[in-house]
Order: C-alpha cells, then sequence, then structure tokens
C-alpha cells in the first residue's frame, strides 16, 4: 500500500489516527467493565460514612495521593509489613481512585486502626514529633480549621449518580450522621451505625467544642482498609482468581 | 487572490473569538456572584483577570484594522509570544522543583517557623504545580509555539484562522494561570497530571478544539502536496491527547456553583482509566509532540534531510499504536487483573523497538555533518536529547518488566526515569528548538554567545546526571531496603530507615535540579540579549518568514 493517501489526505491521517490509537484502550479497558471477575466478592464493604468522605476530600485535597500509596501489591514484603494485599473491591466506591504512584510515606491502605488517634493527632500536627526521620509537612492548620460540611448532601448525591449505593435516608440525614460520628454522645449514633456497618464513633480530633477538618481526616484515615471480612474472603474461589 | 481569502477567513474569526471569550467571562461573572464557595470566587476572578487581559488585547490588535503578520507573510507575533511564555512557565516550573526537591531534603527548614502554617505551599499542593508547571506550561507552550512554526513553513501556508491561534494560546495560558493557583488553594481532582477541576477541564477542551482547527486548517491551506512527517506527529498529538483528556476527566460537579466534582469511574477501572491517560501524556504529549520538533529542528539546524524516510513511516504508525497499551505498567501486582497488566507489560516492552527507531532516525540525519556537533552548540542539544530519549525509552521497558517492576515500583527510581526522559529529552528538544526559533523570529543573524550555550549545556548536562544518577540509586536502595529480611525472616527495616537513608539522595537531586534551573536562567539571559542584538539577519534568513519559501 501506498503512504502516500495519507500524506496527500489530511482528514484520512486524522481518521487513520484516531483508529490506531483507539484499539489500545478499547481491548484494555473497555472489558473491565463487564467481565465479571474485575471486581472480587467480598463481605463488608459499604460506601463511606459523610464524615470519612469529607476526611477522603481533604486527604485529596491536600495531595497525599503524591506521597502515600493505598494499594498493598501481592508480594511478601508488602504483605508482612502492611497487611493483606490490596482488592479491587477495596476501591469500588473511590470516585476517584487513590492508589497512588509513590511511597515517599508508607501505604496507607490499611493505615485504620493501627495507630491510636493520639498518634494521628500528634503526627498530622508535627510529623516530626512522633517519627524523627519524617519528611511530611505539618497539617496543624487541620486542627484549627471547622469542617465545611455545608455541601456534604451534594457529594453524596454525584456519587450515586456515578453508582455509590447512597439511599434517600443516607442522603437526608448525612449532617446529622456527620455530627454523630464525631460525638459518642449524640442521639443519632444508632440510627448513624445502623446505617454504616462497622462506623467508628467517636471525638477523633479530641476537641468536643468543634468538628475540624481534622475530625473528618482522621476519621477517614481509621477507617482505611477495615472493612472487608478477611474471615470470609475466598481468594481461591473460581470467581476471585484473576 | 491570497489576501482576499485571508480576510474572509479573519472575518469571521473576528466574529468568534470575541463570542467566545464573552461567554467564557459571562460563566466567570455568573460564578462570583452566585458561588458560595470562596475558592470557587477566587478562581473565576482569575479567570477574568487572564481572559479580561486577552480580550483588551484583541481589541487593541485589532482595533485599527488588521495587524500586519496576518495580512502577508508568516503569523509570527503568535509564535513570538509562545516563546516568551514557554521561557516564562520553564523558570517557574523549574524553581518550584527546587523547592520540592528541598522540601523532602530538608524538612525542618522548609517548613520552620511561620511556614508550618502556610498550608498553600506544602508539599502535596506544591507537587502538581511543579509537575503542571514543567509539562503542560513549559512543555505545552513549547509544543503550541513550534507546531505554529513548523505547520506553516511545511506547508508553506499562513497559519489558519487570523486570530484564532491568538485565543488558543492565551486560552491555553489561561488554563496555566487559573489551574496552577487553583492547586495552591487545594482545588484538585486529585488525579495525577489531570489534576484541573470540571469548569477548567471544559475550558481546556474548548481551547483544544480550537487548536486543532488551526493546525488541520492550515494543513488544508498547504501549497504542499505532501503532508511533512512533523506534522504527523503533532496531529497525532493533538487529536490523541484530546481523547485522553476527555475520557479521563470525565466526572459530576457536585453543583454548578463548586470547584469539585467526582469521578465517574471508581477503584480499578478508573485506576487503569488514570494511567492510560498518565502514560499517555508521556507518549503523546511529551514523545510524540517533541518528536515532531526533532523531525523539523534536526535536519532543519543539520541542513541534512531526515536520515529515512521509510523509518518515519514504521516509527509513526508503531509508535502511536503500541503506546497506547502501555498504561497498565503502572498498575503491576496491584488488584488490576492478571491479563490486563500482563498485556501492558509485553506492548511496553515492544515499544522499545519504536522508540529506538525514531532515535536512529534522529542521530541517524546528522550522517555527514557530525562535525557540526564539535562547531554548533544548539545542535548537540539537539542531537544529546535524542540520545537521552533512546536512554529512558530503553528504560522504561525494562522498568515494565514485572519482575524489575516490583522493585522499582513506587521508588524514587521512577522519579528519576521521568526526569532523564523529562530534563534529558523534552527539555533538550526544547531548548534546541527555541534557541533557533528566537533568532529565526526575532530576525537575528545569530544567537547573542554560543559561548553561553556552552555554558547552559555543560551545567544542565551536569545537573541532569547528578538528578539522575542520585534518584537511581536512591531508587534501588528503596526497594532493596523495603524487601529486605533478616535473618529470623523478619523485615529487616522500619519505613522511617528506607526514608532516612534518601536524605543524601535527595540533597544531591535538589543540587542537580538547581544547576538545571541555572542553565535555563542562563538560556533566558542569551535569547533575551539575542532579541535585543543589532546585528539583523542576512537577506535569505529574513526571507524564511515569506511565504513561497521553501520547507
Amino acid at each position: 500500500m501506498k503512504h502516500e493517501i495519507f500524506e496527500k489526505h489530511s482528514m484520512l491521517l486524522l481518521v487513520g489516527i484516531l483508529v490506531v490509537v483507539a484499539i489500545g484502550g478499547a481491548v484494555e479497558i473497555a472489558p473491565l467493565f463487564w467481565i465479571n471477575g474485575t471486581i472480587e466478592k467480598v463481605d463488608g464493604m459499604r460506601p463511606y460514612t459523610p464524615l470519612e468522605l469529607a476526611g477522603r476530600d481533604i486527604y485529596m485535597r491536600e495531595g497525599c495521593y503524591l506521597c502515600h500509596s493505598q494499594m498493598i501489591r501481592s508480594l511478601r514484603d508488602e504483605v508482612e509489613r502492611y497487611g493483606h494485599y490490596s482488592l479491587a473491591a477495596e476501591s469500588m466506591y473511590d470516585h476517584p481512585f487513590q492508589w497512588g504512584s509513590e511511597r515517599q510515606g508508607p501505604d496507607l491502605a490499611r493505615v485504620g486502626n493501627k495507630y491510636s488517634d493520639e498518634w494521628h493527632r500528634a503526627h498530622l500536627a508535627d510529623p516530626r514529633s512522633v517519627v524523627p526521620e519524617s519528611i511530611m509537612p505539618p497539617y496543624r492548620f487541620l486542627f484549627e480549621t471547622p469542617l465545611d460540611y455545608s455541601e456534604i448532601q451534594d457529594v453524596m448525591k454525584a456519587n450515586r449518580i456515578v453508582g455509590v449505593p447512597y439511599t434517600d435516608a443516607d442522603i437526608a440525614n448525612a449532617k446529622l450522621d456527620l455530627e454523630a460520628q464525631d460525638d459518642p454522645n449524640n442521639k443519632g449514633v444508632d440510627a448513624l451505625q445502623k446505617r454504616y456497618a462497622k462506623v467508628q464513633v467517636r471525638d477523633f480530633a479530641g476537641n468536643p467544642k468543634q468538628i475540624t477538618e481534622a475530625d473528618a481526616l482522621i476519621a477517614y484515615l481509621q477507617m482505611l482498609g477495615t472493612l472487608v471480612n478477611f474471615k470470609t474472603y475466598q481468594a481461591d474461589a473460581p470467581e476471585n482468581r484473576r | 487572490m491570497q489576501a482576499v481569502t485571508n480576510k474572509k477567513s479573519l472575518r469571521l474569526d473576528l466574529g468568534i473569538v470575541p463570542v467566545l471569550i464573552a461567554l467564557a467571562l459571562a460563566s466567570a461573572i455568573f460564578e462570583v456572584a452566585k458561588s458560595p464557595e470562596q475558592v470557587m470566587v477566587i478562581q473565576a476572578w482569575t479567570f477574568i483577570a487572564c481572559m479580561g487581559s486577552a480580550a483588551i488585547f484583541f481589541m487593541r490588535r485589532y482595533g485599527a484594522g488588521l495587524p500586519k503578520d496576518e495580512i502577508s507573510g508568516y503569523a509570527t507575533d503568535v509564535v513570538k509570544f509562545g516563546v516568551i511564555a514557554a521561557m516564562f512557565w520553564g523558570i517557574a516550573g523549574m524553581l518550584v522543583g527546587l523547592i520540592c526537591a528541598l522540601q523532602l531534603a530538608f524538612p525542618k527548614i522548609m517548613y520552620a517557623g511561620f511556614l508550618s502554617d502556610f498550608q498553600w505551599i506544602n508539599f502535596g499542593r506544591l507537587r502538581p504545580l511543579h509537575t503542571s508547571g514543567v509539562v503542560f506550561a513549559f512543555g505545552g507552550n513549547v509544543l503550541l509555539t513550534t507546531s505554529f512554526y513548523v505547520v506553516q513553513r511545511t506547508c508553506r501556508a499562513k497559519l489558519f484562522g487570523g486570530s484564532l491561534p491568538w485565543f488558543v494560546i492565551l486560552g491555553y495560558n489561561t488554563f496555566i494561570v487559573v489551574a496552577g493557583t487553583g492547586y495552591l488553594l487545594g482545588i484538585t481532582q486529585a488525579r495525577e497530571y489531570a489534576e484541573p477541576e470540571w469548569y477548567m477541564d471544559l475550558w481546556l477542551t474548548v481551547v483544544w478544539v480550537c487548536y486543532l482547527l488551526v493546525f488541520l486548517g492550515t494543513i488544508w491551506k498547504r501549497k504542499e502536496p505532501h503532508i511533512y512527517v512533523a506534522n504527523w506527529f503533532y496531529l497525532a498529538f493533538i487529536v490523541t491527547i484530546a481523547m485522553l483528556h476527555i475520557v479521563n476527566n470525565l466526572a459530576v460537579p457536585i453543583n454548578a456553583y463548586s470547584v469539585k466534582s467526582v469521578s465517574l469511574f471508581s477503584g480499578v477501572q478508573d485506576a487503569l482509566t488514570q494511567w492510560w491517560y498518565g502514560h499517555n501524556a508521556v507518549g503523546f504529549f511529551l514523545t510524540a509532540g517533541f518528536l515532531g520538533i526533532m523531525y523539523y529542528f534536526v535536519p532543519k539546524r543539520a541542513e541534512r534531510p531526515i536520515y529515512s524516510y521509510r523509518l518515519s513511516i514504521v516509527h509513526f504508525w508503531t509508535l502511536i499504536f503500541i503506546y497506547i497499551w502501555a498504561g497498565p505498567h503502572h498498575l503491576l501486582y496491584t488488584a488490576l487483573p492478571n491479563w490486563a497488566q500482563t498485556l501492558g507489560m509485553t506492548f511496553s516492552i515492544m515499544l522499545w523497538m519504536p522508540s529506538w527507531g525514531g532515535m536512529i532516525n534522529g542521530l541517524m540525519t546528522l550522517s555527514g555533518a557530525w562535525d557540526k556537533l564539535r562547531t554548533d552548540p544548539v545542535l548537540r542539544m539537539l542531537i544529546v536529547s535524542v540520545a537521552f530519549y533512546g536512554m529512558s525509552t530503553f528504560e522504561g521497558p525494562m522498568m515494565s518488566i514485572k519482575t524489575v517492576n516490583a522493585l522499582s515500583h513506587y521508588t524514587n527510581w521512577t522519579i528519576g526515569h521521568v526526569h532523564s526522559g523529562a530534563l534529558g529529552w523534552v527539555g533538550y528538544v526544547s531548548f534546541g528548538a527555541l534557541y533557533c526559533l528566537v533568532p529565526w523570529l526575532w530576525k537575528k543573524k545569530a544567537l547573542y554567545s554560543n559561548a553561553l550555550v556552552e555554558w547552559h549545556f555543560w551545567i544542565s548536562t551536569l545537573g541532569i546526571v547528578l538528578y539522575i544518577t542520585s534518584m537511581w540509586v536512591a531508587g534501588i536502595m528503596q526497594g532493596l531496603m523495603w524487601r529486605a529480611y533478616n535473618d529470623y525472616g523478619f523485615l529487616e527495616y522500619s519505613f522511617a530507615e528506607s526514608v532516612q537513608a534518601m536524605h543524601p539522595y535527595f540533597i544531591i537531586r535538589a543540587i542537580g535540579g538547581g544547576l538545571y534551573l541555572l542553565g535555563t536562567l542562563i538560556m533566558a539571559y542569551n535569547l533575551w540579549r539575542t532579541t535585543r542584538s543589532d546585528v539583523p539577519a542576512v537577506d535569505a534568513a529574513t526571507a524564511l518568514n515569506l511565504v513561497g519559501e521553501g520547507v
């Protein structure tokens, strides 16, 4: 075939390019949306609580994902250091995903419940006070900034549009749920716990006077990797082999 | 006849461009008035300041009739603007990179005192500013401006669209300013290299469609029967980036007045979509586009034809076909299904071949002119860039092998790899092109000083060597420390120990980056003095700016 035809007809060249560059994505990405085995069958996954969701937004806003991965690879040393390798199911409600690409700091996929809230407070405010070798920036301002959750219902609605199974009740009660999660004495705690399994309820940042951004961020960090029940997860089951 | 058609197209664009700007400004004013979010209001005002200035510029430029360079000859004003913008963003982006490097090397100093409460310049917010600053602001302006220059010469036609190219370049730089200041305010989609939020993504889409139109339109007007090879690469860059940008940024804004959106895909599908985008931002923005530069500026500067026409064809089609598949190599051993990982690794290794085909085509163009490397430091910079291209396109496929990636992934080796490509290939080929362009555009006989080009070359080369060797050592050490076991079968090192071990290499890296920035500053000075030189170009060179002259 004569290549000349592409050199003399700009639209043929354009179409040729489009066809050639479309193939890879079509073959590699598109099947992930309909092949059943792409996401494992697990027990325990649920959407984020409003407070966790707000914390996740702060995690993204501060660019935490640029230094911390949330993806434990299926390698011996990683599993021993961080815990069970990450499953696709564990990020199925993450819009967008936060797997990360660097580890200037450690992986956080299972950091939940690994350290106390006190440790997180000290570490976020001044990382080098608890880890002298740390190169992390200090985040003292999170403790002084009240959490703005005026738009949390909009965030949840947008998540529902893209497929996160929030119910009408979840969205209607979002602000109450958010406040309840940061206050064990709140009368909304029971309803929150009914809506979100395994939810951790306490004053995360240790300041009962107000809900700060630190409350949300610590609530998010403390739930990371704690949802899936690995006692019932069967890695060798045919539907989970990929 | 020529003048008449130009005038016609100009009249049309002088209607379209003001409407586009007015609509954009109206949306921004709407956000200022309606949005309850302070950050959205700041973003909108920033946009208004940028595009408002652009509107004033358009009124002044077209207020008293059509400007000279849109009536006859080639459009050069817009190319000049792009050169200056590229130089500005290059320095800014590299400076931010240096600050990031210092933050990693000396956190105690960089976050001391009042800086500890200065959330706007924490590493997490500066890092996207650095990557976007050098890739999209510097690299993007280099691509826009060189493509505008090259497509006119190789088609022997004036840039299509009259004022539309100006809209493209001013709109693009507005995107840079609004997105970049947004990062400092904490506005981000949290997708690497696709951080700008939904409203700026929409704006970039508009600008990009206009860019495609300007580029294609110029090709339609060409007086050469064939479309030159450099333009194939530019075209592939423009259309593929459009595809990647649109698909990867699919998102639902939480409401019309908020900066925040929620991405359409989640988890594993989102991860592959993002790295399909991310890797091909490398493949099509930082490779195909800059190969367009190589295919024009290397033969032009060496005064030799491209080594092999057939190799160009093979290079082009195989490169763009294979690159798209390579994304999964960012996700090896992760929760991505194994079949996709294997596919990604296989294609990444295959990618070595077209890459080296292109490198050979570039290098061998010097056949019979190798002596020029000794006398022309600009050509040397171009050729060394091609050598770095060859080196990093060997390193990349190697790092895509699963067993190698098990060690290298998540480490600073990746940072080193990226920078050997970015500083060595993208940086040098851009510098070479800019060194060529400034005397041509400002119609000067030569650069102000070849000696300063030599200084730039050697200082920045030393910088690159320090940067990539320190990151190789740092990355491999990190990888080995993470997987080291002691005699009792326990992990040998805590994570914090691996962070501590990075300290000396982070310092060396910062020095390397600092040297590279120093070289760029020398270049900016040299180019500025060139534009002010009193020695005009001889006639033959001036004639390059007239329609009708050969490639």
